[in-house]
């Protein structure tokens, strides 16, 4: 049986990365003032699992910010920081290495195309295209610490390096969810589930 | 996650594998407990340390990650009486291309990994253990942590673990995109919250300085899935599995130009190159033929198809002999690919057919080491980005004669020059695609 011919989407019960992505959008409070006891709640306990030194629950509370807000503003910098006992530089310098942080907000929808060789083999530029062209992006658009958004602030894309799922090329991520073997006819299925 | 099948090939050894290729296994603790699980945790604590060790040594475990170091002899550098704290953090960056194992384990049979490190930690000492994971697996954490509550709940870890006078605590570290916190130190780096720099070796040896500065193992994901197997087995049977000095099963990845792309789990040393492209994977697409092999993940070295290898061997009379192999010949495991020029690395086999352009697939892989460089160290940094901007060119504008010299210029001064060894999985690629498909870097027209 070739396996190609099957081509799944995993469902999860998971609405994707954002919370509250209405309240991203056109509030005027800074992060830190907005930040929830339940947010705080998670904090906490994340400092937690790091008991020879705080520093090292950095990136897990990148994390919960991102979870929460949808991006880290610069509130959510300074007040991570003063958490640790570090200077703000020292949470910046993470933002803007990995990949992963944005300073600015996303599109409702986070679509993540693998642009790496087994994928690319597969197809995953005809993908990408697809995707920006659907959505008005532009596929050459990097970014720079946020993420290509369309016009409508309903998605956005990037390509990412490889995802670890090369046997099942070519793969995305949208929002939590894997897609894999995805064809041009998905790309179609997800904008129009995701509008 | 669809490309670990449910019915293994005749050919494939299951053990890492046996539960999470099944479609009806859960990955909670009851399930875990009926398909036998935990009782090798059970039993370690029944041995002494030394002897779990010495049973590792004897396995003939090589890790899974990359480089394929002896397991027994990394633990060995730990002395469990030194008075330091001792730490284990499992690799679970997964993040060479053409490498998708440790995912399913993570996803599927989370407790297969628990128990392997509760193994571990008892063996060398440990009472503190992270899990470092890709964030991309965007739901192993919450899997893998309800996995560690489970495990807590049973009195598995925590205080007092299976009522043995052991402390262990698990937690779950989560990366954030960046391919060099695979690399060892980086990940110590990325754990510590830092920028993720790697540190130099000597004096930075994790299992001398690693993280907090304390004598530390890193292992693979399914390196250490590979212990319990070693209890559960014995030593003696699990290395015969495998060839000298290299033994049990290895999950190979394949993907690209095959038909039946997926992981593969397999005795060490039992398939050749040909049985896995051919008979596993269901051979090329229709009408195609076979041009280019990358064995070990991107960054091993390509290797042609229609290339004869001298490979050293031991003949009946125990002489050793140099024999020539081509490369469909060849058995896939670590001294093989070594003695071919390349490598097993992490294992993952990328497969090109005769459809495809290599200047077109160096410039794929240039571009991700472009973007990967962590911009510690100045060769990497500008080399990388800058032999990603000459293939970038030699595709849209043509080739010129010198392109291929430069580019393998720049790649060479490169390897051997930088702190971590990124820089030689950078240049590997450069240099092999262009030294084995030399016409194709030649000077040329502009294509579409
Ligand atoms: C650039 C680079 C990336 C690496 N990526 C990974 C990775 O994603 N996963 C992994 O287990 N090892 C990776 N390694 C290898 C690790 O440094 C280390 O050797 C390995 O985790 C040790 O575990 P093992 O002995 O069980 O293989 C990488 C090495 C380098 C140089
Ligand atoms: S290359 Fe796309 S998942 Fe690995």
């Amino acid at each position: 049986m070739d396996q190609r011919a099957h081509n799944t989407i995993e469902q999860t019960s998971s609405h994707g990365e954002l919370l509250s992505h209405d309240d991203v959008l056109g509030s005027t409070l800074s992060q830190a003032e907005r930040i929830t006891s339940g947010l705080l709640d998670k904090v906490e306990e994340a400092i937690t699992h790091y008991p020879v030194s705080k520093r090292s629950a950095a990136l897990p509370l990148l994390h919960l910010w991102q979870n929460h807000f949808g991006f880290i503003d610069e509130s959510g910098v300074e007040w991570i920081a003063a958490k640790l006992d570090l200077n703000s530089i020292s949470i910046l310098e993470l933002i803007t290495f990995y990949p992963w942080f944005r300073q600015k907000a996303p599109g409702k929808t986070i679509i993540r195309v693998c642009r790496t060789l087994s994928c690319a083999l597969a197809g995953s530029y005809e993908i990408h295209e697809k995707f920006c062209k659907s959505t008005g992006i532009d596929p050459t658009c990097e970014g720079h610490h946020g993420i290509p958004t369309s016009p409508d602030a309903k998605f956005s894309v990037e390509f990412v390096e490889c995802l670890a799922s090369c046997g099942s090329a070519p793969v995305c991520l949208v929002n939590k969810d894997l897609v894999e073997r995805v064809s041009l006819q998905d790309v179609e299925d997800i904008i129009k589930k995701n509008s | 996650m669809s490309s670990l099948i449910e019915h293994p090939h005749p050919k494939e050894r299951r053990i890492i594998f046996e539960n999470a290729g099944k479609s009806d296994y859960t990955p909670d603790i009851e399930n875990y407990l009926a398909h036998g699980g935990y009782e090798e945790a059970k039993k370690a604590f029944t041995m002494t340390p030394e002897a779990i060790v010495n049973e590792v040594k004897a396995s003939n475990l090589r890790g899974r990650g990359g480089a394929a170091f002896p397991t027994g002899v990394k633990w060995g550098f730990i002395r469990r009486d030194d008075g330091k704290p001792h730490y284990l953090c499992v690799n679970g960056d997964e993040s060479e291309p053409g490498t998708f194992k440790d995912r399913y384990i993570l996803h599927r049979d989370p407790h297969q990994l628990l128990e392997g490190m509760i193994i571990t930690c008892y063996a060398l000492n440990i009472h503190l253990a992270y899990i470092y994971v890709r964030c991309e697996y965007t739901h192993a954490k919450e899997i893998m942590e309800k996995a560690i509550q489970e495990a807590r709940d049973r009195g598995f870890l925590g205080k007092n673990i299976f009522g043995m006078g052991f402390d262990l605590d698990i937690y779950f570290h989560e990366g954030a995109g960046a391919y060099i916190c695979g690399e060892e130190t980086s990940l110590l780096e990325s754990l510590e919250g830092k920028r993720p720099y790697p540190r130099i070796k000597p004096p930075y040896f994790p299992a001398v300085l690693g993280l907090y500065m304390a004598p530390t193992i890193v292992n693979n994901v399914e390196t250490i899935c590979h212990v319990k197997h070693i209890l559960r087995l014995g030593s003696a049977e699990y290395a015969a599995m495998g060839t000298a000095g290299d033994g049990g099963t290895r999950v190979l990845c394949v993907s690209g130009d095959v038909m039946k792309p997926g992981p593969y789990e397999l005795a060490v040393g039992s398939v050749t190159l040909g049985e896995l492209i051919f008979d596993i994977c269901g051979g090329l697409r229709p009408g195609r033929s076979l041009k280019a092999i990358i064995p070990g993940g991107s960054s091993s070295k390509v290797l042609r198809a229609n290339e004869i290898f001298k490979i050293k061997s031991k003949a009946d009379d125990g002489t050793v002999i140099d024999k020539e192999v081509p490369l469909l010949d060849m058995v896939m495991d670590a001294a093989n690919l070594a003695a071919a020029g390349s490598m097993i690395g992490s294992a993952g086999v990328i497969v090109m057919d005769d459809s495809r352009n290599m200047l077109w697939a160096l410039n794929n892989l240039n571009q991700f080491y472009a973007h990967e460089s962590c911009g510690q160290c100045t060769p990497c940094r500008e080399g990388v980005l800058w032999m990603s901007k000459l293939s970038t060119r030699m595709i849209a504008e043509g080739t010129q004669e010198s392109d291929s010299i430069s580019l393998h210029n720049i790649a060479d001064h490169i390897a051997g020059r930088t702190v971590c060894a990124f820089g030689e999985a950078a240049s590997w690629p450069t240099q092999s695609f262009i030294d084995k498909f030399p016409e194709e870097f030649g000077a040329q027209i502009a294509h579409q």
